[in-house]
């Protein structure tokens, strides 16, 4: 309804441009555009008022982005002057046909000349951005309306039923039968009661109003139609809307969570699928993101090496720890505090973004470290994108900035003496070219705060990149000639004159300054001179400071602007960026600016990205590179072992690598810097292919990507970066509590194996104690093998290896609720009885797309399934939701995805329950998702509390109203035995319409909404009750059939115990039908009544309302009128009633017959097999310090039901029979892998001997221990199935281990790559499978390393050490 | 600090370029933030009832308490109540009515008489009701109940003369409407019963029966009027027809008394009142108690005369006369004391056996749940 009015322009009509309305505007419009407008359709940009051609747009609505993105002109635009004038323009565009991929647009347009010229993305400006920083842009309509891209994209609301409803659909289908049975019944029972009679009509079996005579067959027909009609109450046409509104209901009460809103961001959860709420009772798998769900994805510059030599920042390390600390005092102050404490940080929080002078750091560090403040700061400062205190305050390394000052230095020195670059020592312009790197290889834009989002404009003058052969051999030719020496020139003598009044103009004004460093393009020799900004070199802190704080970096994604922090940290800051130019500032130097000939962006399939800049010291055209460390390193250039240089690059090759595996095994995102030096030949050599890619209108994309990968080979590696990514709060006690409450976590990550190994350790996701399955395989059939190898693996190893422990398990089932107190033996006081496998599964991104082959797939399930977590490294977006649809489809799982980022939104919506996670990466996630969480940690409340209410609410909502309207509905079925099956009902006909709208409708939706089965306190403190919802143990479709029977059982006794008070009376019909209304309805309440858990005033007011409301409305219709309501006529019925003692007496006897056995059934439930949830209430009613005591101190273990399930390796249903029978008839693959064992290890006959690393395998202490509880989801504690006895265990076969053997010895081979191996991995046992490149020969890498890694554990993660002591001594003052 | 802290919320707004950054986002935490309130966070103060044997068997205990007591005093009131019933359908052929019952059929117009003799063992203290009792009679039909129109029985006069659809096919008779119309009323039961007492010198005494007070007051002077009041009933009824299976027309119904004439007439009210059951009775007269000495109807004797005029033994129906006198729950019905007997022992059974679950399982359950 928005009329925003906007000028379009006509100009064949009126020569001028004209307001119109969005709606109005039409393809092949022109229109003009004003500074903050919105686009109203999809425009080709034309022509701006901006002298660099470019547009800045805002594209937050699209993709929740808040950087300023610049969009281009076309090029054959380029040359037209400031104004466009439509009038004169005529051309033919053709373009792609309107599509929804927002980061693709492809065409190209025809001028009046017959030229061609391409149209790329950057040229479109998509509907429903902002147009900022441009006073006036015009271009040509594209799409408009419904064919824009935004309009595409928005999909509308998916509808997703949950599993809840589609279990529910199966009973009301079982409803409809019931419904069609009965009516059959009744028209049956009409036909043959007709029939007795014959001929003789009786005088109350009335003739038709035709005065027809109908057959017994006829009326029977006609009787089915009657009977369908008087019982469709049965099918719960008001159970879909009650299910809508308590839905609503429920998803009021997740929003009004205060546990889930976050204070730092003012987000709370937002519902966006208001269907699924139960569903999230019934996860059984969680995919989750890492980057930015687990992590912040807040980047903070750790560590870097550069030349080989590391740089540990310790200082900066300790600053972090200290953020840490404030944290936690900070949580701290809030939960003990008032409302104090909170306005003194918001203060502090404004105070962060001035206060930048080094000797206040301490201090504003402290008031303003919690990462809490620096949430809200950089969310309050929205302009500034990846930005917080913490990422933005980089504490150097003082040893790394004594060499950048020495370096910058002397090579300031040597620019006054007028000495080639080249002679500075290689570590030394190694760590120059670093920063220089860190600082440019970007695509930071540099915006000043005092001109929000204005860029800082440094020259007057706009110079495109490199774009035609001519452009370049125009602009590099003289440089060519001149630049053969270094020696000073004539030229250069003006140039230096100039430079000198530039000095003097510099002070005052920037612009000058800026004019001064374009001179370097027309006199490149000289420009080394001009290059260094006569400002004084800025050590003064203030000086710095002051210009320092003023610029602020918007970067696409956090890393870049971390390391752009970083290199400022150093006083290697950017000061500048344009679309051909990019302005450093030195220590010593001052500011150079790089002419920026190409950049080549960051793409997931390059992993890096290049800038190509002209060197303004050396005049060199250098290639900068930063991207993934495995990528990188491929793309080093082999170093020549014969000369010293040679030696020292390998050696800093092998170095560097080392200390990229320490920081992987730290947990740190690492990127690798290279650089490279081409000679202008080689140069014009790649550019000329280059601008053929760029100029190609057919597989464009194609083409540049060759172009790119030409241009980043033989690289020098400067050095590496280490970024931390910090873990989310409480995601670590989030994911074991989530585990604990019986779901599988996986975490498909696009990041590298290690980092995400490192991660998962660092997250609980993986633990020390367990072994690592790594799967890597670069084919389909290495792929195979390997799962094949670890399948076997884990079927000797865990299948049968049953220890009296699992007897002890079994033998604990019989007591539902027992609690070891610490005194217990010490294996079971540690753990819960071992029901998980403890496997994990690293599996990358390769490997991964090798196993989601279809002949692969179930393999690869099977292992999966078998692992107690799964971590997916190295997965594309579209992998990740092929996985969750895998393992939905084939395991018949309930999945939810969980992520943050544009990735993540494939996973998001093929999952049954999206999440998204509203944090930095932009709103796609959450836009995709079901529900939005502002953190991980959320999670945990939302499944296990929320999740479960709504569930097991739901569930018996759905199983109370089947049962309300079977009972309601074979009260008037049973009364067609004595009205001669003529479709008759006791029941007023109102009462019948009324009973389910407004009677009986109120108490449930009450109880829907209100019940909670089990407080929160214990559902948090008590994962293992999730498993209820898991294994839908709330409704079951016996539990269908029992409300069925039961529904009959209590109308059989409503309506008889009447029958007989009332059997051959002078009872008038409905005289006799509103008691057993009335009966039917407090039965019906008293019913919910047992069914209801916690009882709220709501709970009493909802039900006397209903009472209350059943007498007025029958009191006041009973009186209403004597002569309506045809046929039944009840007047003054309820009144005579109420004089009647017959009345309440049956009022009291019916309910209580009718209730008896339920109420009995529950009580004994209750204390003979109470349901793990029933214990978790009786655990609610102790007082909260015995709860506590309980909790704490031991364990509870609760039967079987409690303890997680583990995914035991079957494809079909579990049996609760042995285990011998389980594994094969459970696991399809497990004869097949035996079948193939022969042709998989040929070498097994032929060595035949034990390997010495056999024993390793039995004397594996504690991960040894596993026992096996075979899966009882379906047979509750208290069964009398057989039990699981396990003595048919099976003696692991020699074969079997002697295969492993061989495959034991052959792993050593696979140590040698060093590149791969990850000998810093803080896990004791490891068994790795990998296959090593040349193939055919499978390996178990198993490495155990208990003692020895610990110290070193402790030396790499200080951090966390420290941070669980805080933890400890946190809970011990609780 | 305060000073630094003013500066940075100039800055901080000003390069923001929004006005009062601070505050407005303060604004927003305070409309975004949750509420903490108890119904909010879903903290409502709440009774939580855990269904145990240990928690639910004194309910067990109490119901079965109270319903034992409740049942033995319904028992007891309904067996005091004296009842004395006769079928006289004449199925039999020893039966006296068994001629009647035979060669009867509705078009017969002159009554076929038969009595029937009978003796009560025991004296009927206080007032005794008779009733009619009729079986397999299925008053409850759907079509049945639905076949009148309560607008004519309310005296309305533009429905006398054109009845309700639902009448139909005993809405119209040659041509004129059917007052009152409809199956219900078509098919009234015009036995005439009368009761005499054979005293011990074997005179017949006659039992004077009323007719009036049988239906329910509302029926009688709400729901059922005459056409254009009580006077002239012949001339309000005119141009109407009477019922098809009716002998003579409504306004003849009791042309002794005014007031229980035409459409209140008190034997059609209560017949109008369609039974719940197929086997029903229906008030047809009371006796009223004379004397507090005397019994209403002492044991003895008695004979009671039948004016046969209603076939039932075409659809298989039962005819009786029921003599009952009333307690203030109704009629003799025991089962309502069996029920509440039977179930108040259950109870009490149940409740035993909760109490030896309690005491095997719920102990150990206890000690279980507090270690210390």
């Amino acid at each position: 309804m928005s009329y925003h009015l906007y000028t379009v322009g006509k100009p064949t009509a009126e020569r001028r441009y004209v307001e119109k309305y969005w709606k109005e505007v039409r393809v092949g419009d022109f229109i003009r555009l004003r500074c903050n407008e919105i686009l109203p359709a999809d425009v080709l940009l034309l022509s701006t008022s901006d002298p660099d051609r470019l547009c800045h747009i805002e594209t937050a609505t699209l993709d929740g982005e808040t950087n300023l993105k610049q969009r281009q002109v076309v090029r054959s635009f380029f040359d037209l002057d400031c104004d466009f004038d439509p009038l004169k323009y005529n051309g033919i565009i053709e373009c792609e046909k309107p599509n929804n991929d927002l980061n693709r647009f492809r065409g190209y347009i025809i001028h009046r000349s017959g030229r061609r010229d391409a149209l790329y993305k950057e040229n479109l400006l998509l509907r429903g951005c902002t147009i900022r920083n441009t006073e006036e842009a015009v271009g040509i309509v594209i799409y408009a309306g419904h064919e824009t891209k935004a309009m595409l994209n928005n999909n509308g609301p998916r509808y997703k039923r949950s599993k809840l409803e589609r279990q529910m659909n199966v009973d009301v289908f079982w409803c409809v039968i019931i419904l069609l049975v009965m009516c059959l019944f009744a028209a049956v029972g009409h036909g043959l009661w007709m029939f007795q009679y014959g001929d003789k009509r009786p005088v109350f079996d009335v003739l038709s109003p035709e005065g027809t005579d109908l057959s017994p067959i006829m009326s029977a027909i006609y009787l089915f139609l009657t009977m369908i009609i008087v019982f469709q109450v049965l099918i719960p046409i008001s159970l879909f809307v009650s299910i809508e509104i308590v839905k609503i209901c429920q998803v009021y009460f997740i929003h009004q969570d205060m546990d889930l809103y976050d204070e730092e961001t003012d987000s709370h959860l937002q519902c966006r699928a208001l269907n699924i709420t139960e569903d999230l009772g019934q996860m059984q798998y969680i995919f989750s993101d890492k980057t930015g769900t687990l992590t912040e994805n807040k980047m903070v510059f750790r560590r870097c090496t550069v030349a080989g030599v590391e740089y540990s920042h310790d200082a900066n390390a300790r600053r972090l720890a200290m953020y840490q600390e404030m944290d936690s005092e900070e949580e701290e102050c809030t939960s003990h505090g008032g409302t104090l404490p909170r306005r003194d940080s918001v203060t502090s929080h404004h105070s962060a973004p001035v206060v930048v002078l080094r000797s206040q750091s301490t201090k504003s560090h402290r008031r303003t470290g919690s990462r809490a403040e620096a949430k809200r700061a950089s969310i309050l400062s929205k302009h500034t994108a990846f930005s917080s205190p913490m990422e933005k305050d980089i504490t150097p390394d003082p040893q790394l900035l004594d060499k950048v000052n020495e370096c910058s230095g002397q090579m300031d020195f040597m620019r006054f003496h007028s000495q080639p670059m080249s002679q500075l020592p290689s570590d030394l312009s190694d760590i120059i070219d670093f920063f220089i790197a860190l600082t440019i290889c970007n695509t930071v834009v540099v915006s000043s705060p005092n001109q929000p989002r204005q860029k800082v404009r440094m020259r007057f003058e706009l110079k495109s990149p490199v774009k035609t052969i001519e452009d370049f051999i125009k602009r590099f030719t003289p440089s060519r000639l001149t630049s053969g020496s270094n020696s000073s020139s004539s030229s250069s003598l003006v140039t230096n004159r100039s430079s000198n009044k530039g000095c003097s103009s510099m002070l005052s004004s920037p612009s000058a300054e800026s004019t001064l460093t374009k001179l370097d393009e027309e006199h490149p020799r000289g420009g080394l001179d001009q290059a260094f900004s006569p400002a004084p070199p800025s050590y003064d802190g203030k000086l710095w400071n002051l210009e320092e704080g003023e610029l602020r970096y918007e970067a696409e994604s956090p890393d870049e602007a971390a390391l752009v922090y970083a290199a400022r940290a150093y006083k290697c800051s950017l000061v500048g960026r344009l679309p051909d130019q990019v302005t450093v500032e030195l220590p010593h130097l001052g500011k150079l600016s790089f002419e920026l000939l190409h950049t080549l962006g960051f793409d997931s399939t390059r992993k890096r990205m290049s800038v190509v800049v002209r060197h303004p010291l050396t005049d060199q055209i250098t290639v900068y590179t930063k991207g993934a460390d495995s990528v990188i390193m491929d793309l080093i250039k082999p170093p020549n072992t014969g000369n010293s240089k040679g030696k020292r690059q390998k050696k800093i090759v092998y170095r560097t690598q080392n200390y990229l595996n320490l920081y992987a095994a730290d947990g740190l995102r690492t990127l690798c810097i290279a650089k490279k030096i081409m000679s202008k030949d080689e140069y014009a050599c790649w550019l000329q292919r280059h601008l053929q890619a760029e100029t190609a209108i057919q597989g464009r994309e194609e083409l540049l990507y060759e172009s790119a990968l030409r241009l980043e080979t033989n690289l020098q590696l400067l050095g590496a970066t280490g970024i931390e990514d910090r873990l989310q709060d409480g995601v670590p006690e989030t994911i074991a509590s989530l585990r604990k409450a019986g779901l599988q976590i996986w975490v498909l990550t696009g990041d590298k194996q290690e980092t995400a190994v490192n991660i998962a350790y660092a997250c609980k996701l993986l633990d020390p104690e367990e072994e690592i399955l790594t799967l890597n395989a670069d084919s389909q059939e290495g792929c195979a093998l390997l799962l094949e190898e670890s399948l076997h693996y884990i079927q000797t190893k865990f299948l049968c290896s049953a220890t009296d422990q699992a007897a002890k398990a079994f033998h604990a089932n019989f007591a539902p609720f027992e609690i070891y107190p610490s005194s217990s033996p010490p294996s079971s006081s540690h753990t819960i009885p071992l029901v998980v496998h403890r496997l994990g599964l690293v599996i990358d991104g390769r490997t991964l797309a090798y196993a989601l082959d279809k002949s692969l797939e179930d393999k690869f399930l099977a292992v999966a399934r078998s692992c107690r977590s799964v971590l997916c490294c190295r997965s594309t977006p579209l992998q990740k939701s092929m996985v969750v649809k895998l393992v939905r489809n084939k395991l018949k799982v309930m999945t939810l995805a969980i992520g943050d980022g544009a990735n993540d939104v494939s996973m998001i919506q093929v999952a049954d329950v999206g999440v998204g996670i509203s944090g930095q990466e932009g709103m796609q996630a959450v836009m995709a998702s079901d529900f939005a969480l502002p953190r991980f940690q959320y999670l945990q409340k939302l499944l296990l509390v929320h999740g479960h209410w709504c569930y097991s609410r739901l569930a018996n909502m759905i199983l109370y109203f089947f049962y309300k309207n079977a009972m309601f509905v074979a009260l008037v079925f049973w009364y067609q035995f004595y009205c001669g099956f003529s479709g008759s009902a006791m029941i007023d006909q109102w009462y019948l319409i009324f009973f389910n709208l407004m009677f009986s409708a109120f108490p449930q939706l009450i109880t829907g909404t209100l019940d909670k089965d089990v407080s929160t306190e214990t559902l948090q403190q008590l994962p293992q009750l999730y498993v209820s919802g898991q294994n839908s143990e709330e409704y079951k479709p016996y539990m269908f059939w029992m409300n069925m029977i039961d529904a009959f059982y209590q109308s059989l006794v409503c309506f008889f115990i009447p029958y007989f008070a009332y059997a051959d009376s002078d009872v008038d019909l409905f005289t006799w039908g509103t008691p057993i209304t009335s009966l039917a309805l407090f039965t019906i309440l008293l019913h919910l009544g047992i069914e209801t858990k916690t009882w709220t005033w709501m709970n009493w007011l909802s039900i006397a309302f209903s009472v209350a409301l059943f007498l007025t409305v029958a009191l006041c219709y009973n009186a209403s009128c004597p002569t309506c309501y045809s046929p039944s006529n009840p007047y003054w019925t309820m009144q005579r009633l109420l004089q009647d003692p017959l009345f309440y007496l049956l009022c009291v006897i019916t309910p209580v017959a009718a209730l008896l056995p339920r109420y009995f059934y529950r009580a004994c439930q209750g204390t003979l097999f109470p349901s793990p949830v029933q214990v978790g209430r009786q655990l609610d009613k102790l007082p909260a310090e015995t709860r506590r005591n309980i909790l704490s101190l031991s364990r509870v273990k609760v039967g079987s039901p409690l303890s997680p399930e583990p995914p035991f390796l079957s494809l079909t249903k579990p049996s609760p029979k042995g285990c011998n029978k389980k594994d094969q008839r459970g696991f399809p693959g497990s004869e097949t892998s035996q079948a193939k064992k022969g042709p998989v290890l040929p070498a097994d006959e032929e060595t035949g001997q034990r390997s010495p690393l056999e024993p390793s395998d039995s004397e594996m202490g504690p991960s040894d221990i596993y026992t096996l509880v075979p899966k009882e989801i379906d047979a509750p504690p208290y069964t009398k199935d057989a039990p699981p006895f396990l003595e048919e265990r099976r003696p692991p076969s020699d074969k079997d281990s002697e295969c492993l053997d061989k495959t034991l010895e052959l792993s050593e081979r696979s140590l040698s790559s060093w590149i791969t191996s990850t000998p810093l991995l803080a896990q004791t046992d490891c068994v790795q499978l990998t296959l090593p490149p040349d193939g055919g020969s499978r390996c178990v890498k198993y490495t155990r390393n208990s003692e020895e890694r610990l110290p070193l554990d402790h030396a790499v993660h200080p951090a966390h050490g420290t941070e669980q002591m805080a933890e400890q001594s946190l809970h011990i003052t609780l | 600090m305060m000073a630094s802290s003013y500066n940075a919320k100039e800055e901080d707004g000003h390069h923001s370029g929004a006005p009062a950054h601070g505050g407005a986002a303060a604004a927003a935490a305070k409309s975004k933030k949750p509420d903490n309130t108890a119904f909010k966070q879903q903290r409502l103060p709440a009774w939580q009832p855990i269904l145990t044997a240990g928690t639910v068997l004194p309910a067990f205990f109490v119901i079965g308490l109270i319903f034992i007591p409740i049942g033995i005093g319904l028992f007891v009131t309904s067996n005091n109540i004296r009842e004395f019933e006769i079928d006289y359908t004449g199925v039999d052929v020893d039966s006296p009515c068994y001629s009647c019952a035979r060669n009867f059929s509705w078009n017969n117009t002159a009554p076929c008489l038969c009595s029937v003799d009978f003796t009560l063992e025991q004296p009927f203290e206080s007032n005794v009701f008779m009733y009619y009792g009729l079986s397999n009679f299925y008053q409850n039909h759907r079509r049945y109940v639905k076949s009148r129109d309560d607008s004519q029985l309310y005296g309305d006069r533009s429905a006398l003369t054109n009845p309700s659809k639902e009448c139909e096919p005993y809405r119209m008779s040659d041509g004129q409407a059917i007052a009152p119309c409809g199956a219900i009323a078509n098919s009234l039961f015009n036995d005439t019963l009368e009761l005499y007492h054979i005293d011990s010198n074997g005179t017949r005494n006659t039992i004077p029966l009323v007719k009036k007070g049988i239906a329910w007051w509302t029926d009688k002077h709400v729901k059922f009027r005459n056409p254009g009041g009580n006077n002239n009933l012949t001339a309000a009824f005119r141009g109407t027809s009477k019922p098809v299976n009716w002998r003579k027309p409504v306004y003849d119904l009791d042309p002794s008394d005014p007031d229980n004439n035409g459409f209140i007439n008190e034997d059609f009210i209560v017949w109008m009142r369609t039974a719940a059951l197929p086997t029903f009775r229906k008030l047809y007269r009371i006796i009223q108690k004379k004397a507090v000495t005397t019994p209403t109807l002492p044991s003895g004797r008695y004979v009671l005369n039948i004016s046969y005029n209603y076939p039932v033994l075409s659809f298989d129906g039962r005819k009786r006369m029921i003599l009952s006198t009333i307690s203030w729950m109704g009629g003799k019905n025991p089962f309502l004391g069996i029920a509440y007997i039977t179930v108040g022992s259950i109870c009490f059974f149940l409740g035993v056996v909760l109490l030896i679950i309690h005491h095997k399982y719920d102990t150990r359950n206890n000690s279980a749940d507090i270690p210390n």
